[in-house]
């Protein structure tokens, strides 16, 4: 367990906070103002990847293929809100489950049909093709540098967007109180169709990020989508900065946890042991954790709902 | 008469918000005491602190000379303090009878039972179809919950009180929307009740109030600022004026 | 769901199902047809699993999400203990259901402190705990899962070994779970649990804590779906972690919505549905889910009640 190897999978683990964050920021938004529980939200990052390989074709460049991806993933959300989601507002949340369930099961079939099975990528932009040295062996690349430094400067953007705009404001009260904002004479129907295409957007952009360094196949959001439950329910439904801190928790623990489990298992156990305990304790790390904060505090930690 | 019912400076806040305001008050055996006060004055509130559903931030709440001050909802229903809601609470899928039917088994004990079948049990049935005569829904009792009328479900409200033969009975504005005739037959009912059991009774109808109560608090603005019998209350000056176009019965 | 219903419903449509899986063996031998008791047998197994969910799902009202999980640990079980050598069933099958009502009680015990959307969330990802544990089972294959040499013994009858034999202890197991559910629906306990279901607050009110019961009743269903992963592993003779999938957790529950959460039995209706309706589609063409996707959601946003709720809707008429 070296110093560097530590240095190199805390910012792996940061990484993967900050993907994490892009997708939960739009799941706890839409969650805590519509109490909407949508599970298509991670094919929405799905999307937003293979929307950055279709565009990356038609351009055959990165930086023109990302303002497109992205429009377009913002398209794809207003479309799916349009077609699907505004009528399951006031359903139970069970139908929400299924009926999104039903949209992944559509979505991800899609893209295969489309796409094919195989693995796609999308090669990094030049500008950030190089990496940065750590140590005289080790460096670490710069386009996953320059991701981490995207998604702090977004979760900042939405940061101030929140807490400092007329829109924000009303994000916020009607995550609190719904009512309380139809009430006030907003038209909800729209500010709830400004909330879900913002938060495709935000969960397409996380998955154009990783186009060029994961492989981008179909599924691939499913896992991506629990993670980022977690994430929602640990951090406290409807609150970004919740959803901020605990991504980057939830990024950190899983990925040091994978990389250090085993080691650590064999401070305790014999080698052949711990090879296997190791792996499957990192794998139930992140869960324990949220159980254990859901046992102290039921609402997350940052709860927005008062109730 | 000895209290059943002693409350002994609650206090609770919702934010800025005093909801109860150092609230002392005591219900006696044998009374009805009502709780009577403008909207927003704090009573659901009340109500919700002595029964164990709200948390107050002080104060103390004692029971048949037991202090129940953290004891929950259930342990307090299954000490003897009942409540209607003002909201009906009904089951709504079940039929009259399995509601009361339901009570009665919770105050049998506990229902760990897995295999006798509850809508066969006389021990259950008769119970409750007893209750469901005295609040007169005898002829209804096969009817879904859910499909009964407003009036009828205040009363299978009442009757599900009633099954757990609660030593206090706490109402929270039973008579809220009712119709005359149904109103008249509530107040005739909860006269019965008294014999019973006393009331804790939260109520807008004034004329329901001063027909039925014995003592009545006056709650303003999360504060009692009054307690005595009708009579007293009529002439208190400070409860004209907090009651300020709103009529008490002369 | 206890609604004074239909007998159409609530005592024929029972019947009906059991007597037209328990002919599929006849039907099976008289056709030459094995692949159809094959088919049964596995809607047999998943009808046990959906059962079970939808006594906790429809029912009790808890939204589970993380249901796969017990089947998971019932196939494992079998698939362990076969991987070290010991083959009787009456050894494998008490200790998978053990294990999975050991789980349910940890996993429970802190999940049905929350509520709504945080429950659904909560057994979601102690669900994928164990879906990830098993990936991490190298000695038991991993990702790949594990291939079975054979099927468990018991005695040395042929319950296991054959498949006519096998299909009948798969169908008596599912009727007996089905019975036992039911008559537990009907008790006090039930009535708790479906009285907690329509108000927790008045429940509370009346002085009784629907955790308990409720916790009582999340263990029981994750014995028995834990029961029909064991079958499921025999029948298939493979474990694999995908069994624990949250997609197969999700499926489970649209099975029970299929046929209807209003009554038990709506899960093995919905368990035939789906089943059948997967295989006719797929033979259709490979990309069914594209067809399956949006019927599903067709069937939340306009099928209220099921397959069972048609029924109904046909007498009224």
């Amino acid at each position: 367990m070296s110093l560097t190897l530590l240095a190199v999978q805390t910012l792996n683990g940061l990484q993967l906070g900050i993907l994490l964050f892009l997708v939960a920021a739009g799941l706890t938004l839409v969650f805590g103002v519509m109490d909407f529980i949508n599970l298509a939200h991670g094919v929405q990052y799905m999307l937003g990847a293979y929307l950055a390989v279709a565009a990356f074709q038609l351009t055959g460049g990165f930086w023109s293929a990302l303002p497109l991806a992205l429009l377009a993933a913002l398209a794809c959300g207003l479309a799916l809100e349009f077609v699907v989601f505004r009528r399951l507002y006031d359903r139970s949340h069970l139908d929400q489950v299924l009926a999104t369930f039903g949209v992944i099961i559509f979505l991800n079939e899609a893209v295969k049909t489309i796409w094919g099975a195989a693995p796609l990528s999308v090669p990094l932009p030049a500008l950030l093709d190089g990496s940065i040295p750590l140590t005289e062996t080790l460096a670490y690349p710069v386009y996953r540098v320059a991701l981490i430094g995207a998604g702090i400067a977004v979760a900042a953007l939405l940061y101030l967007l929140v807490t400092r705009t007329r829109l924000g404001m009303l994000v916020r009260a009607g995550a609190s109180d719904a009512e309380m904002v139809a009430a006030l004479g907003v038209d909800i129907r729209r500010l709830f169709m400004l909330v879900f295409g913002f938060g495709a957007m935000l969960a397409g952009f996380a998955g154009i990020l990783a186009a060029p360094i994961f492989s981008v196949e179909p599924g691939m959001g499913d896992n991506l989508l629990i993670l980022a439950f977690v994430v929602i329910v640990i951090g406290g439904i409807g609150s970004i900065r919740g959803a901020f801190l605990s991504a980057l928790i939830i990024g950190l623990t899983d990925t040091l946890g994978r990389s250090f489990a085993t080691d650590l298992a064999r401070l305790l156990l014999p080698p052949a042991a711990a090879n296997d305990v190791g792996p499957a304790l990192a794998s139930m790390l992140i869960y324990v954790l949220m159980a254990a904060v859901l046992f102290v505090r039921p609402a997350g930690l940052f709860p927005v709902r008062s109730a | 008469m000895s209290a059943v019912l002693e409350l002994i400076g609650l206090n609770k806040a919702y934010g800025a918000l005093q909801v109860t305001r150092d609230v002392s008050l005591e219900v006696r055996a044998g009374e009805v005491h009502a709780l009577i006060g403008p909207n927003g004055a704090g009573k659901t509130t009340l109500i919700g602190q002595i029964s164990g559903a709200l948390r107050p931030e002080s104060g103390r709440v004692r029971f048949e000379g037991r202090d129940v001050s953290a004891l929950t909802l259930a342990e307090r229903a299954r000490a003897g303090l009942g409540r209607t809601f003002q909201i009906t609470q009904i089951l709504p899928e079940f039929t009259a009878l399995e509601n009361v039917a339901l009570a009665v088994q919770a105050h049998q004990g506990h229902s760990f039972r897995f295999f006798r079948a509850a809508a066969r049990d006389t021990r259950l049935n008769d119970a409750a179809m007893a209750v469901l005569a005295e609040v007169g829904l005898a002829e209804r009792a096969r009817v879904l919950a859910g499909a009964l009328s407003h009036g009828e479900r205040r009363s299978l409200e009442l009757a599900l009180a009633l099954a757990l033969q609660p030593k206090l009975l706490l109402l929270d504005e039973p008579m809220a929307g009712t119709g005359p005739a149904e109103t008249e037959h509530l107040v005739a009912l909860l006269k019965q009740v008294k014999q019973r059991c006393p009331l804790l009774l939260v109520e807008h109808d004034m004329a329901a109030v001063f027909e039925l109560a014995d003592r009545i608090s006056v709650l303003v603005y999360g504060e009692i600022i009054a307690t005595g019998t009708p009579e007293e209350i009529r002439a208190n000056a400070d409860v004209r004026a907090a009651y300020l176009g709103e009529e008490i019965p002369a | 769901m206890m609604a004074p219903s239909s007998r159409l419903r609530d005592v024929l449509m029972p019947l009906v199902l059991f007597g037209a899986l328990a002919a599929v063996p006849l039907y099976a031998t008289l056709a030459d047809d094995r692949f159809i008791l094959l088919f049964a047998t596995r809607i047999a197994v998943m009808a046990l699993a959906a059962l079970s969910l939808n006594f906790i799902l429809g029912f009790a009202g808890l939204v589970s999400f993380g249901h796969a999980a017990f089947i998971g640990i019932g196939a494992y079980a079998v698939g362990i203990l076969a991987e070290n050598d010991i083959w009787g069933a009456w050894i494998s099958l008490p200790l998978a259901v053990l294990a999975a009502g050991l789980f349910a009680l940890v996993t429970g015990a802190i999940s049905l402190k929350t509520r709504g959307v945080h429950f659904i969330m909560i057994t979601l990802a102690f669900g994928q705990m164990a879906y990830y544990t098993a990936t991490s089972l190298s000695a038991y294959g991993g990702d790949d899962g594990l291939t079975l040499w054979g099927r468990s013994e018991f005695l040395d009858t042929p319950v296991f070994s054959d498949d006519t034999w096998f299909f009948y202890l798969v169908l008596a197991l599912l009727a007996g779970a089905y019975g036992l559910l039911r008559r537990i629906c009907g008790s006090r306990f039930g009535r708790v649990l479906a009285g907690a279901r329509q108000s927790e607050l008045r429940l509370e009110a009346l002085g009784v804590s629907p955790y308990a019961y409720r916790l009582v009743a999340y263990c029981l269903a994750a014995m028995i779906a834990a029961l029909a992963g064991a079958l499921m592993a025999n029948q298939a003779e493979f474990v694999s972690p995908s069994a624990m999938s949250w997609h197969r957790s999700g499926e489970l529950i649209v099975m029970c919505l299929l046929g209807g959460l209003g009554s038990l039995h709506g899960a093995i209706l919905g368990a035939i549905a789906f089943m059948v309706l997967e295989e006719g589609l797929s033979g259709v063409t490979e990309h069914w889910r594209l067809i399956f996707g949006p019927l599903l959601v067709l069937v939340v946003l306009y099928g209220r009640g099921g397959l069972l709720g048609l029924l109904d809707l046909g007498k009224r008429s």
